[in-house]
């Protein structure tokens, strides 16, 4: 299958181009990139006015599979990355069993062979994500481990998680720290500021997860060692990540499209479709956050796409489970809040889902240039669009987000040269 | 007239709205205190307690306020109904709505859910208290007691003791009095006063003396004895010395200053026994007007879904 992309403006962060350039496209690798190839294609994608991607990386996802498929399975899930212009995906191990051996790597990793983009199983920390134990991280590394995280729940123990890192420097691997003092977050179920002090909620501080972040760069710090903290919300959590930066620790960060896009503000209603964890914080925070984007305190930005079933949100805010079906809108959220508003250029968010989460877990060979796999993403940036999550590819249609306008709509994602998504 | 369908939250009320159902509620408490508990104005509805928490006085004065009216009442228990054997709220309420029921009148330990029933119902939710979030119609109650004893509500110093962080009652009526122009002082020990309230507009402090000095009525909250064991206050003995109502801190209010309670009170933990039954408590008023209110509730709602 030969696809010829033409017209468009193509931004690649692997090899800083960005130029207006036709991409060819056959046998699942990158053939030519030129100005002009007129050539015969079975396919000709026009790209006018549009942009050529390297294929997104997001290094959170929640794929649910095995165990929990009635929210998601590893088809819908990749499905739905490739909807979201995704070619790489990372999935977290809280899934039923605990991908805390190499068999459920495996089974991941099997069932990930007839998906539309790459899979990168992380592993958990400790068996059962219980915080006792540690796991065999030298056979889940060796089973296709891309990384190590209880995500979900926190290491919460200070002694577990130091020996979880110390121990993965034997295999240079990279722990992933959900960060959540929970004896302090207390059963709070969204930020403890203004709005929950007047709707009756009970709030987290955000010092429940700024300690914890502390204490990961701490540790990290001590072992002379590198962590990645996940889901960033707080502006203190910003700090400390940029003061550890600047001492030269070795940590890394990531924060999602909901803490850049939206704040506590929109806990309305009692509706918990944004109920999430960490909270949605205050607009002091947002734009902590984003500036930590912007100065480079914070390296990327994953979805941390959580699908879960309607009847698991369609319930008391406190009984509803937190997370947000976040994939498909992740580009578009980070577009309009960010590019569209003119705080960063589109090549340096489009970075911040390419080349700068590779970099985070190590993932190498992207880019779009002659010989490389064929895994790119077409996006329209001006189209303007209005979130519609029952047309969500994902099982899981919880999100918080239906229904607002956003600017920069996936037109076509390819996977191995083939067209697999199309909107 | 009311404009929504359900009495969930004292912000979705206008100040007209709140003037309306107390108006209402002086005509009710007439019947309330009359010989013959008999009014038709509820006749041919059908009006449902559906309480997942334990209560008795709301309950009772909810149940007695329908049949005061002539509704078709019941009453569901969480524990003992489908809810034991895990039926969803919006379950609950759609399995209601089918039975023709025209009010259901919800408590639910978590905030928020009469709000998420009232969504997905054709029947008038009542909001009979949520979680640490609103207890509409103990503040309007409250309003009307205030009002009985004032002759009004507005430039009124109304002090509200105890336990803020989780009072619906506290909440309810700050929405409710601040709308109907009354200055609410809210006074606590810090560790029972959401950490931004000072943010929102009310006065907050944790000298109770500050907060009683010149106020027109004082309501204390209750506390409940868990959150010692908690470990959100050292002992009963000094929260009751620091933050109870006792005389020489009812003194410094205006001498025909009104003491309330929205019950089942503490004595000798956020209340002296003294002032409960003392000349300034208005206690048992406010159970009694409790009655009345929720009628005028009632009725209002009723009447809005006849026309």
């Amino acid at each position: 299958m030969k696809i010829l992309i033409k017209g468009g403006t193509v931004i690649c962060p692997y090899n800083n181009i960005e130029q207006k350039l036709d991409v060819l496209v056959q046998d699942g690798v990158i053939a030519r990139v030129e100005q002009e190839i007129n050539e015969g294609a079975d396919r000709v994608i026009d790209a006018e006015g549009k942009y050529v991607f390297p294929s997104f990386t997001d290094i959170h996802v929640h794929l649910r599979e095995p165990g929990q498929e009635y929210k998601e399975d590893i088809a819908s899930g990749c499905a739905a990355a490739a909807a979201g212009g995704f070619g790489d995906v990372c999935c977290m191990p809280n899934t039923k069993p605990t991908a805390d051996s190499e068999a459920v790597i495996s089974y991941i990793l099997k069932k990930a062979e007839q998906a539309p983009c790459d899979v990168h199983p992380i592993a958990a920390i400790t068996k059962g994500l219980a915080g006792e134990e540690l796991t065999e991280m030298g056979e889940l590394k060796k089973a296709g481990a891309i990384a190590f995280s209880d995500d979900g729940r926190p290491v919460e123990s200070s002694r577990m998680m130091r020996l979880a890192m110390q121990y993965a420097k034997a295999f240079d691997a990279l722990i992933i720290s959900h960060c959540e003092d929970r004896l302090l977050a207390d059963g709070g179920v969204m930020n403890e500021g203004v709005r929950s002090a007047v709707i009756g909620l009970k709030g987290v501080p955000w010092t429940a997860e700024a300690l914890m972040v502390q204490r990961e760069i701490m540790l990290a710090e001590l072992l002379d060692t590198f962590v990645h903290i996940a889901h960033v919300s707080c502006a203190q959590s910003v700090e400390c990540i940029r003061q550890a930066k600047k001492r030269g620790v070795r940590v890394t960060a990531e924060t999602c499209p909901h803490y850049i896009f939206a704040n506590d503000s929109i806990v309305q209603n009692y509706d918990a479709m944004s109920k999430v964890n960490p909270p949605l914080r205050s607009e002091q925070d947002r734009l902590a956050v984003i500036q930590g984007l912007l100065d480079g305190s914070i390296d990327c930005i994953a979805s941390d796409h959580a699908p879960h079933h309607i009847d698991e949100k369609l319930v008391e805010y406190n009984t509803a489970l937190s997370g947000i079906s976040g994939i498909e809108t992740s580009f578009a959220l980070s577009y309009t809040a960010l590019v569209k508003t003119g705080l960063m250029p589109l090549s340096e968010l489009v970075r911040l889902y390419t080349s700068a989460p590779d970099s985070v877990v190590h993932l190498q060979g992207k880019g779009i240039r002659e010989g490389a796999p064929a895994k790119l993403t077409v996006a329209d940036c001006g189209r303007e669009s209005v979130i519609d999550a029952a047309s969500f590819v994902s099982k899981g249609k919880n999100t918080p987000f239906d229904g607002v306008k956003v600017y920069a709509g996936i037109v076509c994602t390819v996977y191995n040269g083939q067209i697999v998504y199309e909107a | 007239m009311l404009k929504n369908k359900d009495i969930v939250s004292m912000n979705d009320l206008s100040a007209e709205e709140i003037q309306e159902i107390l108006r209402t509620a002086e005509f009710m408490k007439n019947i309330v205190v009359s010989g013959n508990k008999k009014a038709p104005n509820l006749q041919g509805k059908s009006v449902v307690t559906l309480f997942y928490e334990n209560s008795t006085r709301t309950r009772m004065s909810f149940e007695l306020a329908s049949k005061y009216m002539s509704a078709a009442s019941a009453n569901i228990s969480a524990s003992a109904s489908s809810v034991a054997k895990g039926e969803t709220l919006l379950d609950t309420g759609r399995t209601l709505d089918m039975m023709g029921t025209d009010i259901i009148i919800i408590r639910h330990p978590m905030s928020g859910a009469p709000a998420l029933l009232s969504r997905h119902v054709n029947a008038s939710v009542i909001n009979a208290g949520d979680g640490m979030n609103e207890h509409p119609s103990q503040a309007l109650l409250d309003m009307f007691t205030i009002k009985e004893h004032k002759g009004r509500i507005e430039g009124l110093k109304v002090a509200i003791i105890g336990d803020v962080y989780h009072s619906r009652v506290a909440r309810s009526n700050m929405w409710g009095l601040s709308k109907m122009g009354a200055e609410v002082v809210l006074a606590s020990p810090p560790t029972l006063m959401p950490l931004h309230m000072d943010k929102t507009g009310f006065k907050v402090t944790y000298d109770v003396e500050e907060a009683v000095r010149d106020a027109d009525a004082v309501m204390c909250l209750r506390i409940q004895k868990e959150r010692q064991q908690a470990g959100l206050f050292p002992s009963v003995r000094e929260y009751f010395d620091f933050f109870g109502l006792d005389q020489k801190k009812l003194a410094l209010a205006k001498p025909d200053a009104i003491v309330m309670h929205p019950g089942p009170m503490n004595r000798g933990t956020e209340i002296s026994s003294f002032i409960a039954d003392g000349r300034q408590s208005v206690v048992c008023n406010q159970v009694q007007n409790g009655v009345a209110v929720r009628m005028a509730m009632l009725h209002l709602l009723a009447r809005r879904r006849s026309e």
